[in-house]
C-alpha cells in the first residue's frame, strides 16, 4: 500500500511510520503546520516538525510540511473562540480531527494517490467492508476511541492507526529498538495552539470580550463572583468554593447573557440525562435503535457509563444514564459504545 | 514512485556549484600552494590570503562597476540587504534621532524583515505599493518621497516572478527628490543574467549572492558607495574598512569571484538560450494545463528574467503540486517557506492583486545555465499529467 503518515514529532506517530516501514509499504511522512501563533506543545513547534523530519530521515522515507493554518484558523480555533463566547465548553481537538486530520489531509492523500493515511492515534479499525468497527486501543490510559469516536465508514475504511493495537509501553520500547530520537519524548498536553504562558484566559481575552459574573446558589442568593462567565463549565468545582454547610460548591447552570453563575451541591448538579444536538449525531454503522441500551463517555479518558439511547423527533438525542451524572457541558462531546462489545464506537455526539 | 534522475528546475532557490568554481576553492587550500593564513596578518601566509582576497574583490567590484573599496564581502544575501537596510537606518538615527525607510512591497523578506525590525524601534517605514506585474510605478514613488527618506530598496529582478524593475527611472526619481536618500537594491536574482553594470548604475548599495549563480553557498557581498554612511551590524575586528568585522572567508570569496567571471563571460549567450527553453516550457504548459494563468500579465511592458516561469494552476493546491511533481522527479518551488518548511502566503503575489484563490496554485519554474532540452520535454511530459490526476482527485 501507499501510505501518507501524519507525523507529529511525537512518539506514537513515529512508531507508526516505523511500523509500516517495516511491513514494506511506501510510505510517506506529512506534519501538519497548523498553527501560526505561539505554543509551546503539541503538534505546532518548528521542533516538533524537526523531530518528525528527522525521523523520517531516519527511516529512508519523503516528508513534508502542509501548512493548513488557515484551516485550522477557520475550522477549530474560530468556532472553539466562538463557543466558548456562547458560555459553552467545545473540543478543539475533536475538531481539528473531524474537519482537518480526517477531511482535508484525508482528502489531500487521496488527490496525491495514497491508498491510506495513518496516524498515531490509540485505536483501532476492525471488521468488513462497510461495517468497519473503531474500536478502543489496546493501551486503556492512551486509548483515543472518544476523539476519533465521529468518524464514519467513509473515512474508516482509508484510515490506519498502526499503534493502535500496542500499550504506550510497548511504543516506546520499540521507539528505542529502531533507535528513533522520539523515543522519551514527553506525550504532548493540553490544547496545541494555546501556550502555557497565556493560558485559556488569556487566549480568549484577546479574541474576545470576556465579562465577569456574578455566582449565585440555587435560591438565587449571592455566593460569590467570576472574572470570565465564558470560561466557566457546567460541572466545574474549582473556584467556586464552599456552601454555607461546608460542602464543596458545583456549577450548575451558566448564562452568558444576563452574566450569571448558578451554583449547588454535589447532589443538586447531577443529571440524569444529555441531549445530543440531532445536527451533530454521527454513526459509525448504523443508528442506534430508538430505546437501544449504549455505554456513554462524556470526556477523553472519562469513566464509560451505561445508558439508553432515545431518538426524538427532530433527530437529537437523549442519552439517558442508569445513575445521575456530573453534567456534561453544553458543547462537549459525547462518544456511544455498543453494551454487548463496550470497546467498540457506536456513534458520538455533541451536547445541546 | 520516487524516481531518480531528477528534473531540476529551481535554479532561483540555489543553482548548482560549479565545477570550475568548485576548483577555484580547492585551490586556495592547496597544500602545493603554500599556507592560507588570516588576511589581516602580516607573514607571507596572511599576505597570500589577502592577495586572494583582494583580486577577487576586484572581480565582483568589476562586475558591479564599482570601485573595489565599495565591496564588502558578506555571508550571503541575506547579511547583505541586512546590511544595506538596517545600516544606514541605524546611522540616521545616531545621527538625527530618525529614519525613514522606504521599500516594495514585493522586496525578498530580507529586507522586509530588516525594516519590520526598524520599525520595531521606533523608525519609519513604508512599503510601496506595485502593480499587476509587481512593478513600482515612478510616479508612486515620487509622491511618496520626501526629504525626510533615508533610504529606498527596491530589488533589480523579483524572486518569485523574475519581472524586472525599471530601476534607472525609479534612481532618477529618488535623485530628483530626495538627492540625501539612498537606493539599495537587491540585486541577488537578477544577477545571473543582468547586466548589474548598466542595470544598477547609480545605486548607491547593490547585493549579491554566490550560490545563485553557480558560487557557494554563505558568500555574498554588497557594494556600499563613497557616500553612504551606516552603522555595521556586526562588530569586532574591524574588517572591510569597519563595515563589516569578522575574518574574511578567502575561499568563499574566491569562489564568487569565479563565478562571476563565468557568468560575466556566459552571460550574452546563456540568457537567449535559456529563455527560448523557458519560452517554449511556458507555451508548452499554458497549451496543456487547462486554466494555468501566467501570473505576470504577458502585456506587462516589465521584463522577466530569461530563466523565470510563474504560473497559477487553478484547481490544484501548490503544496499537493509540489508533492507530486516532486514524486516525478521534478522539483519547483511554490513560494517561501517558514521556519517550519511550510509554505506561506506569497506576499509578492498579495501585493499584485493575485486573487488568494489563483495564488493557492501557484508555482515557480526556474531555469538556470545548465538546463537543458531533455528537462523541458520532461516537464511537459510530467506536468500536465500530474495536474489532471489532482484535478481528478487522485
Amino acid at each position: 500500500m501507499r501510505v501518507l503518515v501524519a507525523m507529529s514529532g511525537g512518539v506514537d506517530s513515529s512508531v507508526a511510520a516505523a511500523l509500516l516501514v517495516e511491513q514494506g509499504h511506501e510510505v510517506v511522512g506529512a506534519t501538519l503546520k497548523l498553527w501560526g501563533g505561539p505554543s509551546d506543545s503539541g503538534c505546532c513547534s518548528v521542533a516538533d516538525v524537526e523531530d518528525a523530519r528527522r525521523v523520517a530521515q531516519q527511516l529512508g522515507i519523503a516528508h513534508h510540511v502542509f501548512n493548513l493554518t488557515e484551516e485550522f484558523d477557520r475550522l477549530v480555533v474560530a468556532p472553539y473562540v466562538g463557543e466558548h463566547a456562547r458560555g459553552r465548553t467545545p473540543n478543539p481537538c475533536i475538531e481539528c480531527n473531524r474537519s482537518v486530520k480526517f477531511d482535508r489531509l484525508l482528502h489531500r492523500a487521496d488527490r496525491l494517490g495514497f491508498d491510506r493515511l495513518a496516524t498515531g492515534h490509540h485505536a483501532r479499525v476492525h471488521g468488513a467492508p462497510a461495517a468497519l468497527r473503531l474500536r478502543r486501543g489496546a493501551d486503556p490510559a492512551k486509548d483515543q476511541s472518544y476523539v476519533l469516536s465521529m468518524l464514519g465508514q467513509d473515512a474508516l475504511s482509508r484510515v490506519v492507526f498502526p499503534v493502535g493495537d500496542m500499550t504506550k509501553d510497548e511504543v516506546r520500547a520499540t521507539a528505542r529498538r529502531l533507535g528513533l530520537r522520539t523515543a522519551g519524548k514527553p506525550d504532548s498536553q493540553d490544547v496545541c495552539f494555546i501556550g502555557s504562558a497565556e493560558g485559556r484566559q488569556g487566549f480568549l481575552s484577546r479574541r474576545v470580550e470576556l465579562h465577569p459574573a456574578e455566582v449565585v446558589d440555587g435560591g438565587g442568593r449571592p455566593a460569590g463572583s467570576v472574572d470570565a462567565v465564558e470560561l466557566v463549565t457546567v460541572g466545574q468545582r474549582r473556584g467556586m468554593g464552599h456552601g454555607t454547610d461546608g460542602k464543596r460548591r458545583y456549577v450548575t447552570h451558566v448564562d452568558v447573557a444576563a452574566r450569571r453563575v448558578t451554583v449547588g451541591s454535589a447532589a443538586e448538579v447531577l443529571r440524569s440525562s444529555v441531549v445530543l444536538a440531532g445536527s451533530s449525531l454521527t454513526w459509525v454503522d448504523r443508528p442506534l435503535a430508538a430505546g437501544a441500551r449504549a455505554v456513554a463517555q462524556v470526556s477523553a479518558h472519562g469513566r464509560p457509563v451505561p445508558c439508553t439511547v432515545l431518538l426524538q423527533p427532530d433527530n437529537a438525542a437523549e442519552v439517558v444514564f442508569d445513575d445521575p451524572q456530573r453534567p456534561v457541558a453544553p458543547g462537549q462531546t459525547v462518544a456511544l459504545y455498543d453494551v454487548l462489545d463496550p470497546d467498540a464506537v457506536v456513534g458520538a455526539g455533541i451536547a445541546a | 514512485m520516487v524516481v531518480n534522475t531528477l528534473t531540476y528546475l529551481d535554479h532561483a532557490a540555489t543553482t548548482p556549484l560549479r565545477p570550475e568554481v568548485a576548483a577555484a576553492m580547492a585551490a586556495v587550500h592547496d597544500a602545493g600552494a603554500g599556507a592560507l593564513g588570516n588576511p589581516t596578518g602580516s607573514h607571507p601566509a596572511a599576505q597570500r590570503a589577502r592577495r586572494l582576497l583582494e583580486e577577487a574583490r576586484d572581480e565582483v567590484a568589476a562586475f558591479l562597476g564599482r570601485d573595489p573599496g565599495e565591496v564588502v564581502f558578506t555571508s550571503g544575501g541575506t547579511e547583505s540587504a541586512n546590511l544595506a537596510v538596517s545600516g544606514p537606518a541605524e546611522a540616521a538615527r545616531h545621527d538625527r534621532g530618525e529614519a525613514v525607510l522606504l521599500y516594495s512591497a514585493v522586496e525578498h523578506p530580507a529586507v522586509r524583515e530588516a525594516a519590520r525590525a526598524a520599525a520595531k524601534v521606533g523608525l519609519h517605514t513604508f512599503e510601496l505599493p506595485v502593480d499587476a506585474a509587481g512593478i513600482v510605478d515612478p510616479d508612486v514613488l515620487a509622491r511618496t518621497l520626501s526629504a525626510r527618506v533615508t533610504s529606498v530598496s527596491v530589488m533589480t529582478a523579483n524572486n518569485e516572478t523574475g519581472v524586472l524593475q525599471p530601476l534607472p527611472d525609479l534612481i532618477e526619481t529618488v535623485r530628483r527628490r530626495a538627492p540625501h536618500a539612498y537606493v539599495f537594491t537587491d540585486a541577488v536574482q537578477a544577477a545571473p543574467f543582468v547586466d548589474l553594470v548598466e542595470a544598477t548604475a547609480g545605486a548607491d548599495l547593490v547585493s549579491l549572492s554566490a550560490h545563485k549563480l553557480g558560487g557557494p553557498v554563505g558568500v555574498g557581498a554588497l557594494a556600499i558607495a563613497p557616500r553612504v554612511v551606516l552603522e555595521p551590524r556586526q562588530y569586532g575586528g574591524g574588517q572591510e574598512r569597519e563595515r563589516r568585522s569578522g575574518t574574511q572567508d578567502v575561499a568563499g570569496a574566491v569562489g564568487l569571484a569565479a563565478a562571476l567571471r563565468l557568468v560575466a563571460a556566459e552571460r550574452a549567450t546563456a540568457g537567449p538560450r535559456v529563455a527560448a527553453r523557458r519560452d517554449r516550457l511556458r507555451d508548452g504548459l499554458l497549451r496543456a494545463v487547462e486554466g494555468a494563468h501566467r501570473t505576470v500579465p504577458a502585456s506587462a511592458a516589465a521584463g522577466v528574467l530569461p530563466g523565470h516561469l510563474h504560473l497559477c494552476v487553478p484547481g490544484v493546491e501548490r503544496e499537493e503540486l509540489l508533492v507530486a511533481l516532486g514524486e516525478q522527479g521534478v522539483c519547483v518551488s511554490g513560494g517561501s517557506s517558514c521556519a517550519s518548511g511550510a509554505l506561506q502566503p506569497s506576499h509578492v503575489l498579495a501585493a499584485m492583486g493575485i486573487a488568494p484563490e489563483l495564488a493557492a496554485g501557484a508555482v515557480r519554474f526556474s531555469l538556470g545555465y545548465g538546463t537543458t532540452d531533455d528537462d523541458i520535454d520532461r516537464a511537459l511530459a510530467v506536468v500536465p499529467a500530474v495536474v489532471a490526476a489532482l484535478r481528478r482527485g487522485g
